[in-house]
């Protein structure tokens, strides 16, 4: 899987790049309009992030040009604006997703994984972990062909972790993610660890071969045991 | 006080002080005209009567006042010598056409001697003077009369020249009452050819365009900063994530790390909230679609049941009518949601929220701490009652903000131990 980040804030590139990379996908980079402009015609990728503000001009340009060769459908736009004109401009011009700065890479991670599996056409909607098989289209886990039942947000959980399989996922950004809870009011750790312990009986009581760990308090990481 | 009106009252004191002065001279002087004028009258009286005696050489004294208002009585000589034509004002009985008796009325007299034959007498010649509590009165009425004419002129005079050279000032003032920081594009105009009032625009304007550029420039400035702010704190999260999955840290150092880490997702979400303000201030959003509230309210209550629930906490929803409104999606769901979910966080185990939906308004009322909250405070930004909550205090100021854009009234109560947020929405 290959993949071609443009921007221009070298630091967060190679944040984003060594994530990336984390996740055995081959990265490429470009840190301005022109070396952007050059990658994306003389290659193909399986996903490209695209900051919009960039050195010598706009990341939409980029993306129209791309519409014009059917190859916009695989880009995440990147930008410090959450503006709805950008958002709305930008998927107007074929581009999948739209992330605004500041983001948690299990997010970034999430999202270029759901581009990638959009792409394949006969892309099969499981994800699989150990004994653990997630069904994305039918909502389902099974645990060695025995099937669990998850409530709604317990499978968005477990989605999540296995999109972010050994990687680390905050409380904020799980809550973020899962209740799309963006407000102020921290004091939801509490209930993120609430349900993070039903979920692990779950697994522990279906025999997954998977772990939620927690990290320093910070957040939790799915490991295969 | 209307300027119209004090004008008026200085006006009227000092206008009763004038006549007042006024009438006391008018009435010594004319006094003093009228006892010179009688007394010419007895002078020349007198010299007739003498004249008439001293050609008849016949004497006749003369005791009481008759028709002809002189008295002559003999006196001795020595006495005679004394007398000096001497005018004095005093009182005779007298009987006029409507009086039934004799009144005393008030007189004024001459008293003089003369020498006839060798014998000395003295004559005394008297005039019917006016009577000065008649003359007083009199006065006094056409004073009081001309007081209140000259008030009523005045007063008539002074509203429609007053109201005619003050209107371009009224007008103006009219204009300034509407101007809003901001909103208003056109700087207010007086039409007029008053220096004052020219002068009084140009000054008003001059601080209107430097107050409206400061506030433009801090508005500014607070979205750039916020928006600025994005990138590092995007390094700075995912530098701390990845720092974390290297995993090679000893715990307190871990720990450390997740504790700025937090930190600085607080401030992420600070930003954020910022950002949004500013947007909402600036009026970014103005994609409004016809919503049915109820909805959204629908909506984020089931977002929020899985917290609810662990929080134990009972949302009940009295759904009585439909609230259609024409607003931005967005801003109608974060005007809901910041209200339900800070009646739900701010919440007592076991307690309730209740929401109550009509045509015209939303109230959302829920237990809580026993303390109301200041109403002046809580709509203000980074309000917070209580200093260990994690919140950045800027999601009521949200609401506020949001209510203010679509002019909603959104009132904030205590009652019945009961926090109430009331969002009334104007009839379209």
């Amino acid at each position: 899987m290959k993949i071609l980040v443009i921007e221009d804030e070298l630091q967060l590139l190679s944040n984003i790049k060594e994530s990336l990379e984390k996740e055995k996908f081959l990265v490429e980079t470009a840190t301005d309009y022109n070396a952007a402009i050059d990658k994306v015609f003389i290659y193909d990728y399986d996903c490209i992030l695209l900051d919009i503000m960039l050195p010598n001009g706009n990341g939409l340009n980029i993306l129209a040009e791309l519409k014009k060769t059917q190859k916009s459908n695989n880009v995440i736009i990147i930008s410090a604006k959450d503006s709805l004109d950008d958002k709305l401009k930008g998927l107007e011009l074929g581009a999948d997703d739209y992330l605004t700065k500041p983001f948690h890479l299990a997010e970034l991670n999430a999202r270029v994984k759901a581009v990638l599996r959009r792409q394949k056409l006969n892309g099969k909607d499981i994800i699989e972990i150990s004994n653990l098989s997630l069904n994305l289209k039918e909502r389902s886990l099974k645990v060695q062909d025995n099937i669990v039942t998850l409530n709604r947000k317990e499978f968005d959980i477990l989605n999540y972790f296995m999109l972010n399989k050994n990687r680390l996922v905050t409380k904020s950004g799980l809550a973020e993610h899962v209740w799309g809870d963006n407000s102020d009011n921290s004091d939801n750790f509490d209930f993120v660890y609430y349900q993070i312990k039903n979920l692990r009986k779950k697994l522990v009581l279906a025999n997954a071969e998977v772990e939620i760990e927690s990290i320093y308090g910070i957040g939790y990481k799915l490991v295969s045991l | 006080m209307k300027l119209l009106n004090q004008s008026l009252k200085y006006l009227s004191i000092s206008i009763l002080a004038i006549i007042t002065i006024w009438c006391i001279v008018f009435y010594v002087n004319m006094l003093n005209e009228i006892k010179s004028s009688v007394d010419e009258g007895l002078e020349n009286h007198k010299r007739l009567i003498i004249q008439n005696i001293q050609k008849d050489s016949i004497i006749e004294t003369n005791e009481d006042f008759d028709e002809n208002f002189f008295t002559i009585q003999e006196i001795k000589d020595y006495k005679a010598i004394s007398v000096k034509d001497q005018y004095l004002d005093t009182i005779l009985f007298m009987q006029d056409a409507d009086d039934d008796e004799l009144e005393p009325e008030p007189v004024r007299m001459l008293i003089t001697a003369f020498e006839l034959n060798g014998k000395y007498y003295e004559l005394k010649v008297a005039n019917s003077m006016v009577e000065e509590d008649d003359l007083i009165e009199e006065l006094l009425s056409d004073a009081i009369w001309l007081y209140i004419s000259m008030i009523i002129s005045i007063l008539f005079i002074n509203n429609l020249v007053l109201k005619k050279l003050w209107k371009p000032f009224y007008d103006f003032l009219n204009k300034l009452k509407i101007y809003r920081l901001g909103d208003t594009e056109t700087l207010p105009q007086v039409e007029t050819e008053t220096k004052e009032f020219i002068d009084l625009q140009e000054a008003v304007n001059i601080l209107l365009l430097h107050t409206t550029e400061t506030y433009e420039q801090q508005k500014e400035f607070i979205g750039n900063a916020s928006h600025e702010l994005q990138t590092p704190l995007a390094i700075t999260i995912n530098k701390l994530e990845l720092l974390i999955e290297k995993g090679r840290l000893e715990t307190d150092q871990a720990e450390d790390i997740s504790e700025v880490l937090q930190i600085i997702e607080r401030l992420v979400k600070l930003n954020k909230s910022l950002l949004l303000l500013t947007k909402i201030e600036n009026k970014q959003f103005l994609d409004n679609d016809t919503l049915c509230l109820n909805e959204i309210v629908y909506k984020i209550t089931s977002d929020l049941d899985d917290i609810s629930q662990f929080k134990e906490i009972t949302i009940s929803l009295n759904d009585k009518k439909d609230l259609v409104y024409k607003m931005d999606p967005s801003l109608a769901r974060v005007m809901i949601s910041n209200l339900l979910r800070n009646a739900v966080f701010h919440n007592i185990p076991n307690g309730n929220v209740s929401v109550e939906i009509t045509k015209s308004f939303i109230k959302i009322s829920n237990t809580g701490d026993c303390i109301e909250l200041d109403k002046d405070l809580i709509f203000t930004r980074f309000y917070k009652p209580n200093s260990n909550s994690k919140g950045t205090g800027l999601g009521l100021a949200m609401v506020k903000a949001i209510a203010d854009l679509y002019n909603f009234d959104l009132t904030y109560k205590f009652e019945n131990k009961l926090h109430t947020f009331l969002i009334k929405i104007p009839n379209l």
